[in-house]
């Protein structure tokens, strides 16, 4: 099974290597990570998505709560608490005269942002779960695809719903 | 922080780091890199073992802090000083030994330059220490050596590498030593959870067939007493593992002895039809579990470990307890109260053992020629079991672990993790620097002796009087014996064609050398080896190259499947 984990660190020289090593050295996999600073500069918030099942997500969290660059791991799925879970892409498509109305409507049916225009290529922002990446992706497909960048996953816990 | 700060060097500060510490010894070996370090060692009263190989700076620092459970500490040049640790870091990582490793560096304005002697320890370490340091500013060196002793010795301990650039060495700054540590990232458990303690006693009170299964755990969190306490007030019997060698009583009647591949008959039948399964400071490594399906199948397990992640890795743990193995056993105890099991309440159980004893698993044929295991019973025998040994790795390793009893804690050196050959003799030379009047073992192959025998050397200059008794049987006995048992005996490069003289060898270092070839001539060779008290003793045993250890336990099999004799 697929499973969320943020993890906060001291924000360190080495400190990914750490855990990319980890996760090598123990044949743990890594399906997308990002990472960047948090409000507090000493600190970075690590979001990577790895696959397994109970046993190895739990060796996965204990040893990472085990470096001592880390600060705190939290596994979203095993939580049990609802999150939100965003990546964002660009995407260098295929703008010829036959094709650029599609592409527009594409764009305008997801509320993605055209970024860069070319005569030959208009460069799509967009931002959302995986699902909707991968919809507009098989979209533009058939109208060719230059180029495409997708970031890794960020995440975090929704708050406690208003009890109505 | 202390008053009255003075300007020092880095190298200086390091030294002062150490005084602070109370390090009494250092092992290493200079080099262009950390000349600065040697140069302020000139006039330090710290003592400083000078010797032959990184490697055995590393593995005699690691037999220092096994025998006396402090952390010891390397010194070692940049480059290949660095790589050369990095097999006794491994060692040492395995076996949850607190050592810290100080290498140079190039200059900070070099690093990533490709220069000369440059190697980038940090990136190559970091997976066989617990943590390491590059330091990038004079400024921060106290701070990461009061955090790297910290880190070697708390939890669950391990190896510790400060990577140290000539010019942060050389640079200088007002010296204040912190004298609190504050790691927001860092904190170990010590303290059992209530809750699950209780629940422990309840099971323990309620079993009919217990066992305790001992490891390294608890030797270092020198929990040995409170072991005994335990294992005495519910009538448990305890098997060790190979790690945890001497931390119950090997001569109490309570003890199984070891368990696993080459452990004895009753501790793997108590362990494969108990009730409920104890393990304290164990981790269920494969050469003690064989097929993990059949392993204590039966039983509730309680496992004690500080290191959370070692409990269910392997096997499924009813009541996990994450903390120092001394404090929950002092809590056990306590929660326990009067509760207590007479021995008469264990009546059935402990004739079950009894009957698994009467197989004399641990047994071998004498001959016309000295049989291994004979030594070993003779070493026993005339140290009256009081040796501090060690340990190289195979034929020779399970042979002490079987014939030498050990009836306390921090006596029994060996790499249980990683199987170092060459490990032995660097850790013996460790642990008689450490006691120096102790009689210090080193029982050794002729394969893996050679690994490190340069050390010799370093054992002679400092009038160490470390006892090697090489088994030889001209081969690599453990890799020989797979081969005749599982690869048709096929003995691919095995064996020795050659050996050096090793009599000779010893006296070309100014060591004494022995030999046996008889079983008679085996005690008055220990017993000459016994009376040298000023420098290394080579014991050349000429020993029957086609013994085998017994039982045995195929690899992945399970534990009750022993091969016996």
């Amino acid at each position: 099974m697929r499973h969320t984990i943020s993890v906060m660190v001291d924000n360190r020289p080495g400190v990914l290597s750490r855990i990319a090593g980890l996760f090598s050295g123990r044949g743990f996999n890594i399906e997308s990570l990002s990472v960047n600073e948090t409000l507090d500069p000493t600190m970075s918030q690590m979001t990577i998505v790895t696959r397994g099942d109970d046993r190895i997500l739990e060796q996965i969290t204990k040893q990472l709560n085990k470096l001592i660059d880390i600060i705190k791991v939290v596994d979203y799925e095993s939580s049990g608490s609802d999150f939100i879970e965003r990546e964002l892409a660009l995407i260098k498509v295929n703008v010829d005269e036959h094709k650029r109305s599609e592409v527009l409507s594409i764009i305008d049916i997801f509320r993605c942002k055209v970024v860069d225009v070319s005569r030959t290529h208009y460069t799509v922002e967009v931002t959302g779960d995986e699902n909707k990446i991968q919809a507009i992706i098989d979209l533009f497909r058939p109208l060719g695809i230059k180029e495409l960048v997708r970031s890794g996953k960020a995440a975090m816990l929704r708050e406690h719903k208003i009890k109505a | 922080m202390t008053k009255n700060p003075s300007k020092l060097k880095g190298a200086q500060i390091l030294l002062e780091c150490l005084h602070r510490e109370k390090v009494k010894v250092i092992f290493g070996y200079p080099g262009g890199s950390v000349l600065d370090v040697y140069n302020a060692l000139y006039e330090s009263n710290l003592q400083h073992i000078l010797v032959r190989h990184e490697q055995a700076a590393v593995h005699a620092a690691d037999g220092y802090a096994r025998v006396t459970g402090d952390v010891g500490v390397c010194l070692v040049t940049s480059g290949p000083g660095a790589t050369n640790t990095v097999t006794g870091l491994a060692t040492a990582y395995m076996d949850s030994i607190p050592i810290v490793v100080f290498t140079g560096q190039v200059p900070t304005m070099l690093i990533g330059n490709d220069a000369f002697q440059e190697a980038d320890i940090v990136g190559i370490s970091r997976p066989c220490t617990k943590h390491n340091y590059l330091v990038k500013s004079v400024a921060e060196l106290p701070r990461i050596i009061k955090e790297a002793f910290y880190i070697a010795r708390s939890g669950r301990p391990g190896p510790v590498l400060v990577d140290l650039p000539k010019d942060i060495i050389g640079a200088e700054i007002d010296f204040e030593y912190p004298e609190k540590i504050d790691m927001r990232s860092y904190k170990p458990t010590y303290k059992g959870n209530r809750r699950q303690i209780v629940r422990a006693v309840e099971e323990i009170t309620k079993a009919k067939k217990p066992v305790i299964y001992a490891g390294g755990g608890v030797v270092l969190s020198n929990a040995s007493h409170e072991l005994g306490l335990f294992a005495r007030q519910f009538q448990i019997p305890v098997t060790t593992t190979l790690m945890g060698m001497g931390c119950y009583p090997g001569t109490d009647q309570l003890s199984l002895g070891m368990l696993g591949m080459h452990g004895t008959y009753r501790a793997n039948m108590a362990v494969s039809s108990c009730d409920l399964l104890i393990a304290v400071g164990a981790r269920f490594d494969d050469r003690v579990t064989g097929d993990l399906n059949t392993f204590a199948a039966g039983a509730t397990v309680i496992h004690i470990d500080i290191d959370p992640t070692s409990i269910s890795k392997n096997i499924k743990v009813s009541i996990p307890i994450v903390g120092d193995c001394r404090e929950i056993l002092k809590d056990m105890i306590e929660v326990a109260g009067e509760k207590k099991i007479k021995k008469n309440d264990r009546k059935a159980w402990f004739y079950t053992i009894a009957d698994w004893r009467n197989k004399h698993s641990i047994e071998y044929q004498m001959d016309a020629v000295i049989k291994p295991q004979y030594v070993i019973e003779k070493l026993y025998e005339l140290t009256s079991g009081k040796a501090i040994i060690t340990t190289e790795v195979g034929q020779n390793q399970m042979w002490a672990a079987q014939y030498y009893i050990f009836d306390e804690p921090r006596k029994f050196l060996t790499s249980g993790g990683l199987g170092t050959m060459g490990y032995g003799f660097p850790a013996a030379i460790g642990a008689q620097v450490a006691h120096p009047k102790a009689t210090v073992i080193d029982i050794a192959g002729d394969g893996s002796i050679q690994m490190n025998i340069q050390e010799l050397a370093t054992a002679v200059q400092y009038g160490l009087p470390v006892k090697i008794a090489i088994l030889n049987n001209m081969c690599l006995g453990m890799v020989r014996q797979w081969q005749q048992l599982f690869y048709k005996k096929r003995y691919s490069h095995s064996t020795f064609q050659r050996h050096p003289d090793f009599v000779k060898l010893a006296e070309a270092y100014g060591a004494v050398g022995l030999r046996a070839e008889k079983p008679g001539e085996v005690e008055s060779v220990i017993k000459k080896a016994l009376a040298v008290k000023d420098r290394p003793v080579i014991m050349d045993f000429v020993v029957d190259p086609e013994e085998c250890v017994y039982p045995m336990v195929p690899a992945g099999a399970p534990i009750s499947n022993m091969i016996l004799l």
